[in-house]
């Protein structure tokens, strides 16, 4: 039986906390964890797969034109080798996500060096990666491609323009006003598993085991990318090495290895080398960002500007949304802002974890420090002074709002040192020591979802829905919501994840996910509530279960009568969405080192604090707000796409080159979760926590390298070449 | 006749094509896919297994140079049954999320262990001679080889800590 629940008013009954097993934000530990420590989980290329063919993709060495002959020839003959795979339907692109239909296609056409253009069959992935090398290509190249953002055309995104009162005017008007320009690098998420797809045919029935993040969306993409019915298509993610955005929408490997088992009649693996992730999948656009501010002598913002240039290939609709957080963040009734793409021949700009925010929120908090350093006024008290009581465009409330509180809590656990703040006050030896802090905001996103819960009279219950679990806890959440609402221990209640074959979920994505399947898992359990409180004679709001049995002390069991009792839950968010701006909010605080002969910053101690509804899981969430932290440690110090001008292709394509942190660039982090329930976010009062830790994180990190040795950069990331070039000694 | 290698215990015979990397012997051959491939190229440490008791990255060196050597992989260091008191420290403190580097992350901090038991010196040591103190910088600097892009660190030393200290204790 299906329950449909469109939320259009905020829930603020608040029913999780009257429920009795008291599992709900324990820290439970991961339920999937024996699996994954023991190296028994598997993810997509690990499938035992019978007589199954390797592929490797041929990509593209040049970033405009055609590839008019591919000479098949040339590798056929050579050992092992079973097919070159140059189908039109190739898709040359990963899909954006929630795209629900398939991306570009027709691999002859080159947009960009890197591009995949054919696949290569082998028996064994040695074969096929020799053949691949030694595949002839002819190219037909159409030069002059722009490849440079600075000087390429640029569209304006007007549903993002905002232009109320004068700005131009406040800033003149200001006591104190900032007009600052920061430019941020391309990032690429680099998630530690490749992107990587098994396809078997059996008749007309395709099952992919994939690394996807949205099965729901991705089912449709690759239905349209191949010109298949969706229903013979089943797609399995059960385990997935991290996303990050990357693999939000079908991947070149997925359809191609789809194409190449159509065509071979036996099943199909294709793995992306780590090359390739870096070459055709998504990376971060780069920005370019002006930040007006103009603000009373007290501080009070009058004006508030951000514009921001970003890129993407020509034709692909999204544009990184740097501004998403900036809209609401701080008032000033003097607003311009305006988000630019220049049309570029660079792999396709997509999602990277907390697109908008991982970008824009570094530029505008780095400014607010400048702003606060000319007005003379604490950094955490300027932040305090200028949070809205409505969303300063749109008027609309916020659903909740933990700025202050995180603000505050956060400034206390840190020890932050509210007194007069002047740059090179600190030095140990070579190091100067110094702090900073910056706010976090991030959107909330919610979205339609479907879960199946099965009661058992054993029992034991049992979750189901193609929603994925990228590290992210679903398993575990899923398993402590169930078993809160029908007094289980978590590991009684089996969450089975990433199979199509199952209802659908959102997918994992956006911080959506957990509020969203999470209120899916809800409805469903309250309605096998409100069954068995029919059953046992009571109302439901009155039904108390713990361990398995009321509390007069009839079992589920009994009371279920020796059937299963079956609930599809289908959460939809109505008018809540319309209603409110709702986000994640919070601040970090950081204490660095800058060396004052080399440069080189380390980060000693961070802290962020954070508030985003109900905490599920006190440990996972945790830890996704480590990842966060993390992340922003990157953006501040070492991440960077770089690109050749020359021929526009991505020089430091893998792990080597681009520098993620590593386990040394990481210091002790704390984190303080503000607890708070958000009736308007979802039903069970949650926002999602993947990607707020690294919403501003990283302006924390530049504003103590301006505090510890006086660099005023707005260049990120700030390597050490560059605070040596500002640094006076 | 090439002398086997031993993996996890059990002797097996050399691939026939020489370039099969002793990480795809493992995962493709062996059926071991608990050793993780991430990079391929040795940047990440993914692929981290323990050969005669020293970690390598097997994804930099071929199946064929490892005659008569023994292999552990994560799945010899324990099993959801019984798992190695890292890998219950591992889950414990959430040392993981994605869990795609974990058993890399595992067998690098296996013989971590090893290497600080035998008093080797590393770029974070006080001194080069003598017995290295167990610090989170010492742990934090010898596992820097093994990436996470989760940003599990924190917790990963944690768990390491943890197992460290009780083994001195
Ligand atoms: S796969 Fe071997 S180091 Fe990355
Ligand atoms: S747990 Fe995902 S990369 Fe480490």
């Amino acid at each position: 039986m299906k329950v449909h629940f469109k939320q259009d008013e905020p829930d603020n009954a608040n029913r999780l906390d009257g429920m009795k097993q008291d599992v709900l934000g324990k820290p439970v530990s991961r339920v999937e964890g024996l699996a994954k420590v023991t190296g028994t989980a598997p993810y997509a290329a690990e499938y035992p797969v019978a007589n199954c063919a390797e592929g490797v993709l041929v990509t593209s060495t040049i970033a405009r034109g055609d590839a008019t002959h591919i000479d098949k020839d040339s590798v056929l003959s050579m050992p092992g080798v079973l097919a070159v795979i140059d189908d039109e339907r190739l898709t040359t692109r990963a899909a954006q996500g929630t795209a629900n239909e398939a991306p570009k296609q027709g691999p002859r056409q080159v947009c960009y060096w890197g591009q995949p253009i054919a696949l290569v069959v082998a028996e064994s992935f040695e074969q096929a990666r020799d053949a691949a090398k030694h595949l002839g290509v002819e190219y037909r190249e159409e030069g002059g491609a722009p490849l440079d953002p600075a000087s390429a055309e640029t569209e304006e995104q007007e549903d993002e323009t905002v232009r109320q009162g004068d700005l131009a005017q406040a800033m003149r008007d200001a006591a104190h006003s900032v007009d600052v320009t920061y430019t941020t690098k391309g990032h690429a998420s680099a998630a530690m598993e490749p992107h990587a797809a098994i396809a078997e045919w059996e008749g007309d029935r395709l099952t992919v085991h994939a690394s996807l993040q949205m099965l729901n969306y991705n089912i449709s993409e690759l239905a349209d990318a191949l010109g298949v019915e969706e229903e013979n298509i089943r797609l399995v993610s059960r385990f997935v090495g991290g996303g990050f955005g990357s693999k939000l929408g079908i991947s070149e490997e997925v359809v191609a290895a789809a194409l190449a088992a159509r065509e071979l009649g036996r099943p199909v693996r294709v793995v992306l080398s780590r090359q390739q992730v870096f070459q055709c999948i998504m990376r971060r656009s780069e920005t370019t960002q002006r930040l007006r501010l103009a603000a009373t002598s007290d501080g009070t913002l009058t004006g508030f500007g951000h514009e921001a240039l970003v890129s993407n290939l020509p034709g692909e609709e999204f544009a990184e949304p740097v501004l998403q957080s900036s809209h609401f963040l701080y008032g000033g009734e003097n607003r311009e802002l305006m988000l630019m793409v220049a049309r570029i021949h660079r792999m396709t700009a997509g999602s990277v974890r907390a697109p908008g925010e991982a970008a824009g929120m570094p530029a505008l908090e780095a400014a607010m420090d400048v702003l606060a350093e000319k007005a003379g006024i604490d950094p955490v008290e300027l932040r305090l002074r200028n949070i809205p009581e409505k969303n300063p465009e749109e008027g609309l409330p916020f659903s909740s709002h933990t700025l202050a509180q995180c603000l505050k809590q956060g400034a206390d656990a840190f020890g932050w040192d509210s007194g007069p703040r002047r740059p090179r006050q600190r030095r140990e030896g070579e190091w100067w020591i110094g702090t900073g802090m910056a706010s976090a905001a991030r959107v909330h996103n919610i979205a339609e979802a479907r879960a199946r819960v099965t009661l058992r009279p054993d029992g034991t219950a049992l979750v189901e829905t193609d929603m994925t679990d990228i590290g992210t806890g679903t398993y575990t959440i899923l398993a402590q919501i169930a078993g809160e609402m029908l007094g289980l221990p978590p590991k009684t209640v089996m969450v089975d994840l990433g199979d199509t074959a199952h209802p659908r979920g959102p997918g994992s994505g956006g911080s959506w996910g957990a509020p969203s399947i999470g209120s899916a898992v809800y409805v469903a359990c309250k309605a096998i509530r409100e069954e068995l409180a029919a059953k046992a004679g009571v109302a439901e709001d009155r039904l108390e279960l713990k361990k398995g049995a009321t509390s007069d002390g009839q079992e589920i069991g009994d009371l279920l009568g020796g059937k299963d009792l079956v609930r599809e839950g289908h959460y939809e968010p109505g008018d809540i969405e319309d209603d409110y701006t709702a986000s994640g909010f919070g601040a970090f605080f950081a204490e660095v080192r800058v060396n004052a002969y080399t440069g080189e910053t380390r980060v000693d101690r961070m802290l962020g604090a954070f508030g985003f509804g109900r905490v599920l899981n006190a440990k996972t969430a945790r830890s996704q707000c480590l990842g966060g932290i993390t992340w922003s440690i990157g953006v501040a110090l070492t991440e960077a796409l770089e690109f050749d001008p020359r021929d526009g292709h991505l020089v430091n394509c893998d792990l080597a080159e681009y520098h993620v942190p590593v386990h040394r660039d990481v210091p002790d982090l704390e984190v303080a979760m503000v607890e708070e329930r958000d009736g308007a976010a979802s039903p069970i009062q949650a926002k999602g926590i993947g990607e707020l830790g690294m919403c501003g994180g990283a302006a924390a990190i530049a504003n103590a390298i301006y505090n510890a040795c006086g660099a005023r950069l707005f260049d990120y990331p700030m390597t050490p070449d560059r605070v040596l070039s500002v640094t006076a000694d | 006749m090439a002398e086997p290698i031993t993996v996890n215990g059990t002797p097996q015979p050399i691939p026939d094509d020489p370039r099969v990397t002793l990480l795809d012997f493992l995962r493709h051959d062996l059926g071991l896919t608990g050793t993780k491939k991430g990079c391929d190229h040795g940047q990440c440490g993914a692929c981290t297994v323990i050969v005669n008791g020293i970690r390598i990255n097997s994804c930099l060196t071929l199946a064929a140079m490892h005659e008569g050597d023994s292999v552990t992989t994560i799945e010899g260091l324990g099993t959801p049954d019984e798992p190695s008191p890292l890998q219950r420290a591992f889950l414990e403190h959430d040392g993981f999320q994605c869990g795609y580097c974990t058993p890399g992350q595992i067998c690098s901090a296996t013989a971590l262990l090893q290497e600080l038991a035998e008093n080797w010196p590393s770029d974070a040591s006080e001194k080069l001679e003598g017995s290295i103190a167990i610090t989170s910088e010492e742990i934090r600097e010898r596992m820097s080889g093994n990436l996470c892009r989760c940003g599990a660190y924190a917790n990963i030393v944690a768990a390491i800590e943890e197992i460290a200290a009780g083994e001195t204790a």
